[in-house]
């Protein structure tokens, strides 16, 4: 994660992901996360000093809560940024508060010689691997879809493109290659948890993490998940395998010298951090098994209308573009015009926006707010807009007969959105 | 673990190969994005600009001889190279890319409205530094619009500001200026084409956001939602700012000349994205062909008809116009906001069809995808 931050701000995406916007999407519920302006840098420092802790394992649970809460600042400042390696590790981290991870190797277990065991709870280690494997199946089962497993959508899209990779470039222009690429991608998406999980194939299994993460990397522009992801499947190894490899680095250098805890199992500091942790733990796993499934609460297509889409583990599993033409009306003289979007966003806001409702939505309510202010009594806000999923011809995608105006926010479904033609 | 050791070493190997450029060269079953390179460099924008130079050349000799003998003769003269320029400039003016797009060549040719305030005192003071972005509407083809059309309404008016004016010096010298820094832009554009950049273009087939194919996509799509669509015909048919704007249109003071443009441009636009050479004689390797390529594997609609379908409405509804564009607002803005609505159609097959088609980002976005 340390080296995550600086890759972020070496890259100059503090500036212009957080500082440079005038405008930024709230998530529902939380728009009083605010961009900070300038201290955005002195989050992204605290964010990255608290890392350091984590790694070293010094005052642990400061560190972890710390890293916790300003990488979740960040994440929640623009709904833009969303990613869903960004949301793992949210989860993750926020879980690991919970674990007591400095209980052995760390800069905490040599300082303070009371930490210092040889065992924690079983669950502690179960509960991430449980995360892990939550991610991965179900970002498997989301790949069981007709588009990808019928279509080889939208990898029939992308990996024509990539026609200049070495061995691969010309394959990849080969149809039968998006279809075995599609479908073997959803098989390693649901059996890798459990090939983990077995020792017999342990070794195996972490090979084609390595294997198919790398190339995942190479293909797509997805930042430091696949580094993130190999790093985690470690947690499926064996104790021993993991001392093993401590024993080798306390060999190197005495700052590693760490006293080893021949015996002692760890023990909560009460019966009552036990239970909550115990208990948090818990209600974080079930909600990470329930949530994904919320999307069959609402009618219609889920590429389309994304309602329920994200925090699912939905990943790289649609190609869908989009424009969006704003219409402002005053009623009261009849005057109308059209906006030119990238007075107000960004060309990355203006991608995102025009293909999730949401960001519609919340972007209509700006330009009412905008206009509001200059002169016009009560603005009426149209959308023309179409979007094109996974190479499918452009459609019609909001109603241009709806004021968005009059549609107050809710977690309902918006039947402003137009039926999806398959 | 030694197994573990050798796959890693493998693995390395790979990652280190991916990152460094292979020009391996396409097999028979890929489409060659380098041949649709060389054709766009090779037969559409290079021979565009030897053809613009030509004219600007023509341009800037006919300004000397008018501004050395200022009568109804010589201003015919330049009236009408100006016009020829004016069409061959609708043929470069979607190619901001390279040099072009570093020096800014497009802001400082034609942006329009002209303000006629600024440029009256740029001439008073005599002292000015075209080269400053704040310049930009004191320049230009539009400027030399106004010089040539604008002055007053009758061409005798017109000729005495370049002969018995008090600062007809004045006059005649930024009007010199303008041509002459026109020309040397242009210049300076078409040799850097000639003189390395062609060979950097099209070498430079890869993907990825810095490569030729998807920056030039991008310019193009640009060009056509804002030059073309908006700045032609949406801006002055007031779809922008609630009423109409005849104040800004192209080629506002000569009043004849706005379909004209509109149309070269469509043509030039349309011409691109079949890949036409600029000569006429034959068509290469294009977006056109791109797209048809990767439709055999997808089976779905054909979007190259489609977008070359749209290309002809628009053209057919922009010809129903007037060939005064402030008339044609002044009398039936309906017409122009036609126009615009076929113009825009394409916007979407262009901007959203194509680019996802082709894979390629609007804008290119360097943040992580998910």
């Amino acid at each position: 994660m340390l080296w995550s931050i600086i890759r972020f701000a070496a890259n100059g995406w503090i500036q212009k992901l957080y500082i440079e916007p005038t405008y930024f999407f709230s998530y529902y519920g939380f728009e009083w996360v605010k961009p900070l302006g300038s201290y955005t840098y002195l989050l992204f420092i605290l964010c990255g000093l608290s890392t350091i802790g984590i790694t070293l394992g010094y005052r642990y649970r400061a560190s972890i809560l710390l890293f916790f809460l300003s990488f979740t600042y960040i994440e929640l400042m623009d709904k833009t940024t969303y990613l869903n390696h960004y949301y793992f590790i949210s989860v993750l981290s926020f879980l690991m508060i919970w674990l007591p991870a400095n209980a052995h190797f760390s800069l905490d277990a040599k300082r303070i010689p009371e930490l210092r065991v040889k065992e924690i709870p079983q669950w502690c280690v179960d509960a991430i691997k449980l995360l892990i494997g939550i991610v991965y199946f179900y970002a498997g089962l989301a790949k069981l879809n007709s588009d990808w497993l019928f279509k080889a959508m939208p990898l029939q899209i992308w990996l024509p493109a990539k026609y200049d990779i070495p061995l691969l470039g010309s394959l990849f222009q080969q149809e039968w290659t998006h279809y075995a690429f599609s479908w073997a991608g959803a098989f390693y998406d649901l059996s890798i948890p459990f090939l983990l999980l077995w020792k017999r194939t342990r070794a195996i299994a972490f090979l084609l993490v390595i294997i198919f993460h790398v190339l995942t990397g190479v293909l797509f522009p997805i930042g430091m998940f696949p580094y993130i992801m190999i790093a985690s499947a470690t947690i499926f190894f064996s104790p021993e395998l993991h001392e093993r490899v401590l024993a080798k680095l306390r060999k190197g250098t005495s700052f590693f010298i760490i006293p080893k805890a021949e015996q002692g199992t760890y023990a909560f500091s009460s019966d009552l951090m036990k239970k909550t942790s115990l208990g948090v733990v818990s209600v974080l796993l079930i909600a990470q098994l329930l949530i994904p499934f919320r999307f069959l609460l609402y009618p219609g297509n889920l590429y389309w209308t994304e309602e329920g889409y994200r925090f699912s583990w939905r990943v790289m599993l649609m190609e869908k573009a989009g424009y969006a033409n704003f219409k402002v009306v005053d009623p009261e003289t009849g005057r109308q015009f059209y906006i030119d979007n990238s007075r107000f966003l960004t060309s990355f806001q203006e991608k995102q926006m025009a293909t999730q409702p949401d960001f519609i939505l919340e972007y209509a309510y700006f330009l009412e707010d905008y206009y509001k202010n200059e002169g016009i009594k009560d603005p009426q806000i149209y959308v023309e807009s179409y979007v094109a999923l996974n190479g499918r011809s452009s459609q019609p995608y909001v109603d241009p007969n709806v004021d968005l105006t009059t549609i107050a926010p809710s977690l309902k479904h918006r039947t402003w959105i137009l039926p999806f033609n398959d | 673990m030694r197994a573990l050791t050798i796959l890693f070493l493998l693995l390395s190997v790979l990652t280190v190969s991916c990152t460094e450029t292979d020009l391996s060269g396409p097999s028979s079953n890929d489409f060659d994005r380098q041949a649709m390179l060389e054709n766009w460099a090779d037969n559409i924008i290079i021979p565009s600009y030897e053809a613009f130079s030509g004219h600007m050349a023509t341009l800037h000799a006919d300004a000397e001889a008018f501004t050395t003998t200022p009568n109804q003769t010589t201003l015919d003269q330049l009236r009408n190279s100006w016009e020829t320029a004016y069409l061959s400039w609708q043929n470069v003016s979607q190619f901001e890319i390279g040099t072009a797009a570093q020096i800014r060549y497009r802001d400082n040719m034609n942006i329009y409205p002209v303000n006629t305030t600024e440029l009256e005192k740029n001439i008073a003071d005599g002292s000015y530094n075209l080269s400053l972005p704040a310049e930009n509407d004191r320049q230009g083809f539009p400027a030399l619009d106004y010089l040539l059309f604008g002055l007053s309404t009758n061409d005798g008016d017109i000729l005495d500001y370049y002969t018995t004016h008090q600062n007809a010096n004045g006059y005649k010298t930024y009007l010199l200026a303008l041509t002459e820094r026109m020309k040397g832009l242009t210049d300076t554009v078409l040799d850097s084409w000639e003189t390395g950049y062609r060979d950097e273009f099209v070498q430079n087939s890869g993907n990825g956001a810095n490569s030729s194919v998807d920056m030039m996509v991008n310019d193009y799509v640009f060009y056509y939602e804002k030059v073309l669509r908006a700045g032609k015909i949406g801006i002055p048919a007031g779809v922008f700012s609630g009423s109409p704007l005849p104040t800004h249109v192209e080629a506002y003071y000569n009043q004849e000349l706005s379909k004209a443009l509109a149309l070269e441009a469509i043509d030039a636009a349309q011409a691109f994205f079949n890949g036409e050479y600029f000569d006429g004689n034959g068509s290469g390797e294009s977006l056109k062909s791109y797209l048809d390529f990767l439709n055999t594997m997808k089976e779905g609609a054909d979007l190259s008809n489609r977008i070359n379908t749209q290309f002809e409405s628009a053209r057919s509804q922009a010809n129903s116009l007037s060939s005064n564009f402030r008339v044609q607002i002044n009398t039936d803005n309906s017409a122009m906001l036609s126009t615009y609505d076929q113009l825009q159609r394409n916007v979407v097959f262009l901007k959203v069809d194509m680019l996802q088609a082709l894979n390629i980002n609007v804008d290119y976005i360097d943040a992580d995808g998910d």
